[in-house]
């Protein structure tokens, strides 16, 4: 196992963002911060192709939204000279930068951010500018598939996890809140609903082609056939080229459901994935069932589930974990994070089967990377 | 025309820390534009990509509430940029 000695989990929050820093054996992290105090920052995640560009998603409840970037990894900081704007005439406006992925390693440069309302935006340069892809922004179906901007979340509606095959920079996928997961093997130019299989169930007819609500959705990197997506009427699991998603939250406790907003893949594993179960009964509470908040673990793509609370409240603990708020490191064992809206960082360094708090009273925390420099 | 800018604080990390700017144009969408000039990625902050202004930001010209980027502005005249009170 290579060590690792410089592991960065970056925690984005409501009121800033995080740097917590720790050495391989993740025994003690040391917090950096705030950056940005008072900011929104909706994602912050560092480029693993040359582990030195961070790019950080920011906007205010005041100011519009923006991209920071740095290249001292934190040190210091410059806004993106152009941040992801929507074509003038278009009569949108881009409410904030919401998620952001690097490129594919044969393009170094190349960045895409999702926006709310749902855009997809793409740089050339490292984040510096940023242009609207244009067979997604302006497919004449998009107000169709996504239902408008009234229809998503209650911060607006959103387009998020952009996942690009490693093996192909040409076939890519995204998420949309609402609207469906959505696929393009042109590198944008195309693009189709992706959501055979998948329900939703908050229409008269929950077997649609599109207007699913896909929370998290996650690609093997060792296996890009392989999909898994927590949406918000189940988890699911797709194996291409079956393009059907399978309903693994099916196999999930029934007093536990299968409801959540994150989901977390083991980097070596495309058989072994992570969820964070909340109520997603009545009107939604989205918080961990009876109070007694867990992670499921599946080592079976989902055939079964383990749960794993060890070090966790035991009851009264009403937790929330938002869509991008839980990773996984790269080190052997696999370490697990997940951060709360209550402002907790809670880590394991066992892949799941213990867990402790690593960081408390931070603002709501809106999303977790690990990333190892 | 040239126009005396005031800023509100939460726009003092564009201008290393300047409250009172000085500023040209005939419109108040010109004074905008000059100011960018000066701060690359201040008008993005105020006004979106529609050229709206953003929903939480307001602009003054002397005593009188500006919302139109087309309104003209005068030689000597008073723009305030400020945040709205909204927020939590």
């Amino acid at each position: 196992m290579a060590i690792r000695s410089r592991l960065r989990l970056l925690v984005a929050t409501r009121k800033g963002a995080f740097i917590l820093h720790a050495g391989a054996a993740r025994t003690r992290f040391t917090l950096d911060g705030p950056h940005f105090l008072g900011h929104i920052v909706h994602h912050a995640m560092l480029d693993p192709r040359d582990r030195q560009t961070l790019l950080m998603a920011v906007s205010t409840g005041h100011l519009g939204p923006t991209v920071f970037r740095s290249t001292d990894h934190g040190a210091t900081w410059q806004e993106a000279a152009h941040p992801p704007q929507f074509a003038k005439g278009s009569g949108r406006a881009v409410d904030h930068v919401f998620w952001l992925t690097p490129g594919h390693a044969s393009e170094p440069g190349v960045w895409y951010a999702g926006t709310s309302p749902q855009g997809l935006f793409r740089s050339e340069d490292h984040g510096k500018t940023w242009e609207g892809v244009a067979g997604l922004n302006a497919h004449p179906m998009l107000n169709t598939w996504s239902g408008g901007e009234q229809d998503g979340t209650p911060d607006g509606p959103k387009l998020h996890s952009v996942l690009i095959d490693p093996r192909d920079r040409n076939r890519m996928y995204v998420g949309m809140s609402s609207g469906g997961v959505f696929a393009t093997d042109d590198q944008g130019a195309t693009w189709r609903p992706f959501n055979t299989g998948s329900k939703a169930e908050f229409f008269p007819d929950a077997d649609r082609e599109f207007g699913q609500d896909p929370h998290c959705v996650a690609l093997h990197p060792l296996r890009p056939d392989r999909l898994y997506q927590q949406n918000h009427c189940g988890i699911y699991r797709m194996d291409r080229p079956d393009d059907r998603w399978v309903r693994i939250g099916d196999n999930m406790p029934r007093d536990i459901g299968d409801i959540g907003l994150p989901l977390a893949l083991h980097p070596r594993d495309p058989d072994t994935a992570w969820v964070f179960p909340m109520d997603g009964t009545t009107v939604w509470p989205r918080t961990s069932p009876d109070g007694r908040p867990a992670v499921y673990a599946t080592r079976d793509a989902g055939t079964t589930w383990t749960r794993q609370d060890r070090g966790l409240p035991p009851h009264h603990a009403w937790l929330t974990v938002k869509r991008q708020a839980m990773a996984t490191d790269t080190l052997d064992p696999v370490g697990l994070y997940f951060g709360t809206t209550s402002g907790e960082l809670w880590a394991s360094r066992d892949e799941g089967t213990s867990w402790r708090t690593i960081a408390r009273h931070l603002p709501e925390i809106y999303a977790v990377e690990a990333a190892e420099i | 025309m040239t126009v005396e800018v005031r800023l509100a604080g939460l726009l003092h990390t564009y201008t290393a820390g300047a409250a009172t700017l000085r500023a040209s144009g005939t419109t108040l969408g010109g004074v905008l534009t000059d100011l960018d000039r000066q701060f690359p990625g201040i008008r993005f902050r105020i006004v979106d990509e529609q050229d709206r202004m953003r929903r939480h930001m307001r602009c003054f010209l002397n005593n009188d509430d500006a919302r139109d980027l087309a309104t003209p502005v005068n030689s000597g005249d008073q723009v305030y940029i400020v945040g709205a009170l909204s927020g939590g």
